[in-house]
Formats: structure tokens, sequence, C-alpha cells
């Protein structure tokens, strides 16, 4: 099937617009189903997401987890390997963050924390990456099930150092100390106040552009370098890869090392940016959010951004949604979540070959 | 002593039970190609529906029933993606688990309000432990008293029935034609289209048999081992399942292994909170539960042994056209 008679906005746009409107429209069905109106529902949504100013701060803040998240996954992605570990990865990268803040908030001004908390997170997030990476490379154990397999030990691990080591002397609740607030990252509103600029209060904080940061560098890396073009070449067709001398092994292990960095900055936005502690399961879902993020943002990074700010939206606004309507749930957007996945990865054959044949026919004709 | 041990025995039992049925699950389904990260979401689905139509109609049968449509009907969507529309296996089995996680607690809440839990079951909708004849009179009786009466009595029918599974099963596998059929599908599929045999239809087949089984993990979770159906219940089972049928190589006799292998480091993590061995100091909870996660990487990678799944595994058949 030739490729190059299909119409570019198709593939950007026309297939993923009608994957995300079909799961709308199941997630519209199951609203129905509880007896509810999916209308009023979807307005309360946009309004929770959107509406107002501390709305939109909350969908930019959930939005940061996501993109860092969804370029996790797609680095990986480009590369042909799925990462699935985006969670523990993400937890690991946040235990790194917390070691930095705990063990120089007394000594250390701001601008020295800020960008060991960074190396921080990347580097132990990485880290986490790096073990099933190596085994895939090297000893050929599938990269999926051994991510699966670590997301459990970095939840285990993460329970035990908590628990045991740097939980607050003397307090019953799972997580460390207060960081003092020379480690804290600004947040955004209070940035942009003395600039005369009212943002309304919320959680979105300096983290945000770190992430814009992320695209451009991910953007940069994967379409503009020499290894960028290995990385896709192993992705497209590996045995060409090997063939054209490309160490895919190599490629391998620094794919799954980025792509474990850029999960651990959720870190980053959680334990430095809003809870300003060490503290179990801040993670809450979104390493595998990533995943959808990616294959909704077609593992572009402007695609990551959109998607990420879709997902951040429908949390937020699904948090606005149950407060409104009490009877459902802010479940619903796990929901639609699943749906986009399904839709939009498991089945993308099912619309993308008919719309195609359909744009080559009429090409062709 | 012996007393203890066989007591963490029993606790193997009914930590197990899940386990052994979704991995056998995942035995069918992976044998015939079909790589199943979505148990785990099967299972949730059928202990929720389980819980929920055993709380309605008062009768832990009725809820099997309904655990067990709701974990094919799964398993049908899965069956959807990646045979007829040949998408990816693992990005379906991820939709179905986040599909299930919210749509769980969403429904119970709309039907039963409680917080995403369902009503405690109790008497008929429960399925309840059968003793087995003159158990408490031989229970003085040395050693295989208690090995009788407290070991191998006083289950409820979905754990004898999970290990009954694994004879059939490895008798469906290797002694039937259906059987032969499946794991060929899952190592050359396209030996099996020559033949004249629809690829797609023995998988579907397959992907039954794993509702079925998973079907009855969840039943026993909500309806037999708890008392009603909580947010999350499956708990991760169904990746741990998955990583006992990778250490069982994809067999079903050491499957059985690995999840009674599984659940008694369970049971041994459950008794050794807080316990202090001398010389070692108090061994975390933690570093016994992350035991089979770990053995499963260090398996994968060669280590200890090594695990060669299905040839044709995770790749949708596509016919040959001219």
């Amino acid at each position: 099937m030739s490729q190059a008679k299909v119409p570019a906005w198709v593939n950007v746009a026309l297939i993923p617009i009608l994957n995300i409107l079909l799961a709308f429209l199941v997630s519209g069905l199951v609203i129905l189903a509880i007896g509810e109106n999916p209308i009023e529902a979807a307005g309360y949504l946009i309004y929770g997401a959107f509406g107002y100013d501390e709305g939109i701060g909350y969908t930019l803040y959930y939005a940061t987890n996501l993109i860092f998240t969804g370029l996790a996954v797609s680095v990986a992605f480009k590369g042909g390997l799925f990462n699935i570990g985006g969670e523990g990865q993400a937890y690991i990268g946040g235990l790194g963050v917390g070691l930095i803040c705990l063990s120089l908030d007394h000594t250390m001004p701001f601008y020295v924390i800020a960008p060991l908390a960074i190396i921080g997170a990347a580097v132990f997030g990485a880290a986490w990456g790096y073990i099933p990476a190596y085994l895939q490379a090297r000893r050929g154990s599938h990269i999926v099930i051994t991510t699966i397999m670590f997301n459990f030990i970095a939840s285990s691990l993460m329970v035990y150092l908590i628990v045991n080591w740097l939980k607050e002397d003397g307090r019953m609740a799972p997580n460390s100390r207060t960081f003092e607030e020379n480690a804290w990252l600004p947040y955004l509103h209070e940035l942009l106040s003395p600039l005369g600029i009212d943002i309304g209060d919320s959680p979105l904080n300096l983290a945000f552009i770190w992430a814009l940061l992320c695209c451009v560098f991910v953007w940069g890396l994967v379409w503009h370098t020499r290894w960028g073009y290995q990385l896709r070449t192993l992705g497209t067709n590996p045995t060409a890869a090997r063939y054209a001398g490309i160490d895919t092994a190599k490629v391998t292990i620094w794919a799954m090392l980025i792509s474990g960095g850029l999960a651990g900055f959720v870190g980053l936005n959680e334990i430095m940016g809003v809870n300003h502690n060490l503290l179990l399961n801040f993670t809450a879902g979104y390493g595998f959010a990533g995943i959808a993020v990616a294959l909704m943002g077609r593992n572009s990074p402007i695609g990551i951004i959109l998607a990420a700010i879709l997902f951040g939206a429908l949390y937020q606004g699904g948090a606005e949604l149950a407060f409104e309507i009490p009877t459902i749930t802010p479940e619903i957007v796990v929901v639609i979540q699943g749906l986009v996945i399904l839709f939009s990865g498991a089945l993308e054959h099912m619309f993308k070959d008919r719309i195609e044949g359909f744009f080559i026919r009429r090409a062709v004709a | 002593m012996f007393e203890t041990l066989v007591l963490m025995l029993d606790a193997t039992m009914r930590v197990s039970t899940p386990l052994i049925l979704a991995a056998l699950a995942g035995l069918y389904s992976e044998r015939a190609g079909i790589v199943d990260i979505g148990l785990e979401g099967k299972i949730l689905g059928s202990a929720f529906a389980a819980a929920a139509a055993a709380a309605v109609f008062g009768s832990a049968w009725i809820g099997l029933v309904f655990g067990i449509l709701a974990s094919v009907s799964l398993a049908m969507i899965h069956g959807f993606a990646c045979i007829t529309h040949r998408g990816d296996h693992i990005v379906s089995g991820v939709a179905i688990n986040t599909i299930v996680a919210g749509l769980t607690v969403t429904l119970s809440m709309h039907w039963f309000g409680m917080g995403g839990q369902t009503p405690a079951l109790s008497g008929d909708a429960r399925f309840l432990e059968i003793t087995f004849p003159f158990a408490d009179a031989l229970r003085d009786v040395p050693v295989l008293g208690l090995i009788y009466s407290d070991l191998l009595s006083g289950h409820n029918i979905l754990v004898y029935l999970a290990f009954l599974m694994v004879p059939v099963t490895y008798w469906v596998i290797y002694k039937t034609r259906f059987g032969l059929r499946l794991r060929a599908v899952g190592e050359n599929p396209h030996a099996v289209d020559t033949a004249g045999i629809s690829v797609a239809f023995i998988r579907y087949r397959a992907l039954i048999v794993c509702g079925i089984l998973c079907g009855l993990a969840g039943a026993y979770l909500s309806t037999a081992h708890n008392a009603g159906f909580l947010k999350d219940m499956s708990a991760g089972k169904g990746y741990m399942a998955l990583a006992a049928l990778i250490f069982g190589k994809w067999r079903p006799v050491p499957v059985l292994f690995a999840c009674l292998l599984f659940g008694f480091l369970d049971a041994v993590a459950i008794r050794m909170q807080g316990v202090v061995i001398p010389g070692i100091g108090e061994v975390p909870v933690q570093a016994i539960e992350v035991l089979p996660y770990v053995l499963t990487v260090l398996l994968l990678a060669g280590f200890i042994g090594k695990a060669v799944g299905p040839k044709a595994i995770g790749r949708p058949y596509v016919k040959e056209r001219a």
C-alpha cells in the first residue's frame, strides 16, 4: 500500500479525531447508562477544565505529568520498544528528587538544588529503565514483561524505603518530612503575580516549563540527530538497522535510559512542585496514562502536548464533574482513557486501513 | 511447628487459587499466540460482575455465571482487536485493564452507591467451605489427620476446581486435537492455515477458554475468598499470574508449581510480619512480596534456566495475499 497518496492531514488529524470521538461516544453511552445526561456532563467537564483560571491551572498541572510520561512512552515507541514501566520509573525518579531535596534543603539555595533535583530525577528514572533495557538488549528477555515486573518491584521498594527509612520520626503517616521552602519549585501563579498577571491559585509550577523544554529536546533528538535516525530505523525495521551497521543493543539501552529519565521527571512536578515531601503512590497511574497520551499524540511532541492537555482537562474536568453530579465518579475519566487506548491503539487498523484505502482509491481515480 | 506448616500450606492453597486459574487462562491464550496482559482486567471485571449479581440474586452460582460472562466479553474485545483487526496485543491488554479499572468503580457507585464496593455477601451468595466427611473426627489422628481435615478439607468448591483444572488443561493441551491445533497456531499459524484450519477461529476459542478461567478467578476473589467486591481488588494478581505463567514456561504442571510457590511466598510474607529472626533481624515484608517478580525477571534473563515462549506469540496472523 503506497502511503504517499494518502494526504498528510488524514493521518495527523482525521484518524486521531475520529478515534477520540468514538471513545467519547462510548463514554457518553456509559454516562447515559447510569442515568445521567452526557451533554450536561460534558458541559461540566469542559467548564471545570477550561472555564476559569484556576481550572486551567489544574488542567496544565495534570498535563505536565502526562507530557513527561507521554514523551517517555513515545521515545521508546520510536525505537520499537514498549515501555510499560513508566509508572515505576516515575516512582523511582521521585525518589531521586526526594533524596536530593531532603539532603540539601538545609544547606543549599534553590538554584543549586533545582538542577541537582532534575539530574536526580533523570538518573534515578533512567536507572530503573536501564535494567529492563539491558536485559532486553543483551539477554533477550522481553521488555514488556520486565518493565511490568519492575513496576511492582519499584512499588515494594518505595514502601520499604519510606516506611523504614524516610518516614518522619514519631509520625504515623507514611511520608518524609516536608522540605524547606528553598527546595520547592515555585508555583507559576507566584512567579507571575509580581508582573501583574493573575492566573488563579493552582499547583501549576515551574515543572510545566521544564516539560515543554523536554518536548523541544525530544523533537530535536529524535528527528534531528544521527542517534534519532538510528532510533527510528531500529523502530521501523530492526533487521535493516542491524544491516546498516547500527549497534541496536546500544540504541535500545539509550532509548530506555532517555525514556526512564523522562518518566522520572514526574517526580519533579509531584514531589518538588506540589507535595513537598516524599510520599507513597504519588504516580497515581500517570505512567499508564502516558501510553494513551503517546498513542493519541501519534508519538510527536506537539501531538503529545495536545493529548496531554486533553487528558489533563479530563482529569480536572472529571473532578469537577464528580462534584456537580455525585453519581458520576472521577473514575469515569479512567474509562475514557482506556477507551482512547483501545480505539487509537489496539483498534487503530479498524478505521485506518479503510480510510487510507478510500483516499488511495480517490487519488487513483 | 508442624501445625504452623499445615496452616501456611492451607493459606497457600487459598492464595494460589486465583493465580492458578488466571495463569491457566493465560496459558490457553498465549499458547495460541495471543499475549494476554489483560488477565488483571478480566479478573477484576469478573470479580465485580460476580459480586454484583450474587448480591442482587442472592446466589453465588448466578454470580459465577455473570462473572464468566463479563470476563469472556472482555476476552472477545481482546480477540476483536488482536485477531480480527491485527492490533497490538499489549496495547489491547492495557486498554482492557484500564477500562475495567474505571468501569467497575463507576458502575458499582451507580448501582450500590457504597464508595465503589458491593454489599457484603452472606449465605448462599457466597461459595462456602466444603467439609470432607469425618474431617472433625479424624483431626486427632497424628500427621495425616491434620493434613486431611485442615489442609485438604474445608475449602470452597472453586479451590478444588482450580486444582482440577491443571490435569484437565494438561489433557486438553497435549492430548486432544483442539490442543494440538491450539499449540500449532501459537508456534506456526501458517502451517495450520495450510492444513485448511481457521487460525482466527482457533484463537477465538482459546480466548473464550481464557475468559472462562479468568471469570472463575474473579468470582473466587469476590464471592468465595472475600465477601464482596472492593475497588481494585485484583491488586496485581493478573500480573502475578502472568509471571507464574512465564515462570512455569507455559506448561500446565510447572505453572501450577509456580503459582503454589508465589502463593506460599505470600503466606510467608504475611506470617513474617514483624518477626525477628535471630542473627538476621527483621526481614522486611516487602522483600518477600517482591520475590515472585524478581525471580521471574531473573528467569527471563536466563540466569536461572531459560523461558522460551511460543514462537508466533504477539504476532497477528495475516493470510498471504497474491
